[in-house]
């Protein structure tokens, strides 16, 4: 009865979620396993996960001589920033501003949020091509940005959590005498901070593994975001060198696998936080 | 036009305060209001425009074309194939991913140990970079050196050649999709679990339902009811957005066995550069996605009791 | 019909006593009202009843049975939540219909789609249905039977969830603060409407609520708990007018009894600002106790007269009865009295006047809370 016994329904269930844990964690274990072995030893094609001769500081090294992966890496963290702070900074004011004033237009341009909801980039993507190609931005961190920099999701998700908050707050701000932007400023971001975070957490994931805008907008190795960086660093360098590829997604897996590890719960939280959004 | 319907007996001040918060609301709403129409509106309205010209990126001239390319469509074999390939990869991996996600999540909720352990292993593969695991996963499924035929070769069965052969490139492909999916439902529906009122198993136990199984019939599945609903859909849209595996592993080979919808917009957009015919079949995958959501929005509007 | 018992009932959360050597005893078809603050274990203790919560110790027995060990689904028993708990994709008439077809279809006939293909299950449902008006007219609900709790008030959802109990013809009722969620009109009324239903099914019933009004105007008996201990378990008049310990005197009567300390001397009296007020009490002299008496037996008098010298404080005009708080003479500390209106309206704030208690009134509880006894003989007013 109680839910500590052990009993045939809970040790089918320890198995059954057991079982799929090692499947899930497969993957994981051999791409580090591969990045540890030498050559030879990967086409011998054995299950052994431990390597007879350790060739870590080859495949790694090789990941780091043979493509610029600290540039990639540093790519993907400065495009991520960026479109990161671009769509926080134009969100907040317009969801306080949709939430909590009344304005001529504001009604038309909730319904041009739905429905921006609706298109993802992919739809975008040919005509903000031909423009920045137009433009000859190709190749550039701003044409890598420059389809993320509003995020209607971010405005509907801080609209939802601003309605939520008691007008008798922001009332009360503006009888102290603080202007509607210092209320943003003062009030709502201070308040608003669970929502930011989550959607955070949300924008980088959804970025930093992106790879169909890269791949329309940058040909060269040293402006590539790192998912880009590996497909180049696998068709020009690495074909079937398993060890030094799977070295390869071993550094650029790291950053944000570290980061889940360290906070779980919020990660867990802003995903699901930003997947139920209706 | 911020004095727009200001009723007559309006007094000076009232007009003034609310004219000074349009004002503040313009403000504020600007910079958001300029990039959605910039960034969003316009090129939506472009790429259907688009879709009705002969552009071509790099060739000068511009032909209205009027339905030309959407008739080209229904034509093109290729693109037939990709909507026939996309559908049959949506239709593996939307039950699968949803059942796998709703079982982890009733296993894990029943579970009273090693909950978050569980949880983050399932969830691994949501905040892993997609490109790099499906890398992996190439090496895994690699005919000979990979160790998933290596395994099968343990107990006497020669793995096929998953990712290379075309009988077996779009199952390989939606088991990865399966495998990538499984964590995000299965946190959506744990979500949705613990949001069910636990007096209700208490009154469905009292009220004579006496197995686990009763129970989730009686209060589990219909309380999930608006989380599936919405569950299904995102995995629908999501796998009709199957993109970064096929660009990785397969590139649409072999034989355009595994050539899927956004892989072929691709192609013909920024490789060969037909932009006009590249358009119309973004305009086929956006109408795809409207009615995904129009269908999912019918469907909620007669839950309206789940309050 | 059964009764129901609850035999030696102990349950720790960690270290965290809940229930301590809780035994209650309903006989068949007995009203019985659990009644305690918040955090008392009274609600823990009825879903023990339930089989939704075990026992470290102890037994729980419907009639003859032990159904210690039992699960709730087995154990006959219905209970109203206070949330109600209604299953919010179904009907009122399918909520109510639950128990009966989980006790008479089979598992293949309730599932979905399939199992109304399923042979034999028509006259088993038209049964059912059958039932379910029956218990829904009865509750005067018929016209609601199809539809979702969100479509419902709050009275209405209290009703079906009634209903859902009721349907069964359980062997005993527990009741979850069933009123708490309901306004203070409806609630008086639903009260009374559960009473008429208890009267009519004779069906024991375990009652659980924190509002000692509904506990003392409903039940045959109350149980008063504290702490995870039940403090006395006996008729409401009982209960009231001779309560067995300190808190239970605290806890039962609005306004709060009035309890003022005191010290027995040589004789076994017990003087308050000089005046002898109790004589008789059983207690070793020097023995420290409170003594207390209900707001209604003050006596008020005139600075002239003899007794316990006050001086009005505030005077609150309840419409049927008026309160008089008091403050003792010297600092002996504050008292309530409860007037009648016209007998209130020759006071006026800041009057000095005289208290005095009918001697069959005074209650002596000693430094443990437990009452101490008083020598009926020999007890007498304060005004001697």
């Amino acid at each position: 009865m109680t839910t500590r016994s052990w009993n045939l329904a809970r040790v089918l269930r320890l198995a059954t979620l057991s079982s799929g844990a090692l499947i899930f964690l497969g993957p994981y274990v051999w791409m580090v396993s591969t990045a540890m072995k030498p050559r030879e030893e990967i086409f011998s094609s054995s299950l052994a996960l431990i390597p007879d001769r350790w060739a870590a500081v080859e495949n790694f090294s090789k990941v780091f001589t043979r493509v610029p992966m600290l540039q990639l890496l540093m790519n993907g963290a400065i495009v991520c920033a960026v479109i990161l702070v671009v769509q926080v900074l134009v969100a907040l004011p317009c969801a306080y501003a949709l939430a909590k004033l009344r304005f001529p237009g504001a009604r038309l341009m909730i319904s041009g949020i739905m429905l921006g909801l609706l298109v993802p980039i992919h739809a975008t993507a040919l005509p903000i091509y031909v423009a920045l190609s137009g433009a000859g931005v190709l190749n550039t961190y701003f044409a890598l940005a420059a389809p993320f920099l509003i995020s209607v999701f971010a405005i509907f998700l801080f609209l939802q959590f601003f309605r939520a908050m008691p007008d008798d707050l922001i009332n009360a701000a503006r009888l102290d005498g603080m202007s509607e932007f210092g209320i943003v400023l003062r009030v709502i971001v201070p308040n608003a901070w669970p929502a930011i975070t989550a959607f955070s957490i949300f924008s980088v994931v959804a970025h930093w593994n992106d790879l169909f805008w890269p791949q329309i907008v940058v040909t060269e190795t040293a402006m590539a975001p790192p998912p880009l960086g590996l497909i180049f660093f696998r068709a020009a360098e690495a074909g079937d060198d398993y060890g030094a590829l799977m070295a390869a997604t071993v550094v650029v897996t790291m950053p944000l696998l570290a980061a889940f590890l360290l906070a779980q719960r919020r990660f867990i939280e802003g995903i699901t936080l930003t997947g139920l959004k209706g | 036009m911020d004095s727009i319907a200001l009723p007559a007996g309006t007094s000076s001040a009232g007009a003034l305060a609310r004219r000074s918060e349009a004002l503040a609301g313009w403000r504020l709403a600007g910079p958001a209001v300029a990039l959605l129409s910039m960034l969003i509106l316009l090129p939506t309205l472009g790429v259907v425009a688009l879709s009705l010209t002969d552009f071509e990126l790099g060739y000068d001239g511009v032909r209205f074309v009027g339905l030309d390319n959407y008739l080209e469509l229904l034509e093109d074999r290729t693109f037939l194939i990709s909507l026939a390939n996309t559908l049959t990869y949506t239709l593996i991996v939307t039950p699968l991913s949803v059942f796998l996600g709703l079982g982890a999540a009733l296993l894990i909720e029943a579970e009273v140990r090693g909950r978050a352990l569980f949880r983050a292993i399932y969830f691994l593969p949501v905040v892993s970079l997609l490109v790099a695991m499906a890398t992996v996963w190439q090496y895994l499924l690699h005919p000979t050196i990979g160790p998933v035929n290596a395994l099968l070769r343990l107990v006497g069965i020669d793995g096929p050649n998953w990712l290379g052969g075309s009988d077996t490139v779009l199952m390989s492909l939606a088991l990865i999709g399966v495998w990538q999916a499984v964590g995000f439902n299965m946190v959506l529906f744990l979500a949705g679990l613990t949001a069910i009122p636990r007096e209700l198993y208490a009154a469905a136990e009292v009220d004579r339902a006496a197995t686990a199984w009763d129970r989730f019939w009686l209060v589990t599945w219909p309380m999930l009811g608006p989380t599936t609903l919405f569950v299904v859909t995102i995995s629908v849209i999501n796998a009709v957005k199957v993109f970064e595996t096929v660009s990785t592993m397969t590139q649409g080979g072999p034989n355009r066995a595994s050539e899927v919808l956004l892989w072929t917009i691709y192609q013909e957009g920024f490789v060969y550069l037909r932009v006009g015919y590249a358009s119309a079949m973004t305009v086929v995958f956006l109408a795809i996605l409207m009615v995904l959501m129009v269908l999912q929005y019918r469907a909620l509007d007669r839950r309206i009791h789940y309050t | 019909m059964s009764g129901l018992a609850l035999r030696g009932i102990s349950k720790a959360y960690g270290g965290n006593h809940i229930l301590r050597d809780v035994t209650i005893e309903a006989k068949p078809g007995e009203f019985v009202a659990l009644v305690g603050p918040s955090g008392c274990g009274k609600t823990t203790l009825l879903r023990i009843a339930a089989g939704l919560d075990h026992p470290d110790r102890g037994s729980v027995w419907l009639g003859e049975r032990d159904m210690t060990a039992m699960r709730p689904s087995g154990r006959d028993i219905a209970m109203v939540f206070q949330s109600y708990a209604l299953y919010p994709h179904l009907t009122a008439g399918q909520n109510i219909a639950v128990p009966l077809a989980m006790r008479n279809l089979t598992v293949w006939q309730r599932l979905p789609w399939i199992g109304s293909l399923l042979p034999g299950q028509r006259e088993t449902r038209a049964e059912i249905q059958r039932c379910v008006f029956e218990t829904a007219r009865s509750l005067k609900i018929d016209h609601l039977l199809d539809r979702k709790p969100a479509q419902m008030s709050g009275g209405q959802r209290q009703r079906v969830a009634l209903g859902r109990a009721l349907v069964r013809s359980p062997a005993a009722f527990l009741m979850d603060e069933p009123l708490s969620n309901l306004d203070a009109s409806l609630r008086v009324h639903t009260r009374s409407e559960i009473v008429e239903l208890h009267r009519r099914a004779g069906v024991t019933t375990l009652y659980v609520t924190h509002d000692q009004a509904e506990a003392l105007s409903m039940a045959d008996r109350v149980a008063v708990m504290m702490g995870g201990r039940l403090l006395q378990f006996d008729t409401p008049e009982a209960i009231y007018g001779n309560p067995a310990h300190i808190e239970v005197a605290r806890f039962i009567g609005s306004p709060q009894i009035n309890l003022l300390a005191g010290e027995v001397d040589a004789a076994h009296g017990i003087r308050i600002g000089g005046r002898l007020f109790v004589e008789g009490v059983g207690a070793t002299p020097g023995t420290r106790v409170t003594i207390g008496f209900r707001p209604e037996a003050i006596k008020l008098g005139g600075s002239s007269q003899a007794g316990l010298g006050a001086s009005v404080k505030r005077i609150e005009f309840l419409g049927s009865e008026t309160l008089v708080f008091l403050e003792l003479a010297g600092g002996g500390g504050s008292l309530v009295a409860k007037l009648a209106p016209a007998e209130a309206t020759v006071l006026n704030p800041g009057q000095a006047v005289t208290i005095a208690v009918a001697s069959g009134e005074v209650l002596v509880f000693g430094s443990d809370g437990s009452r101490l006894p008083v020598a009926p003989a020999m007890r007498m007013a304060a005004n001697g």
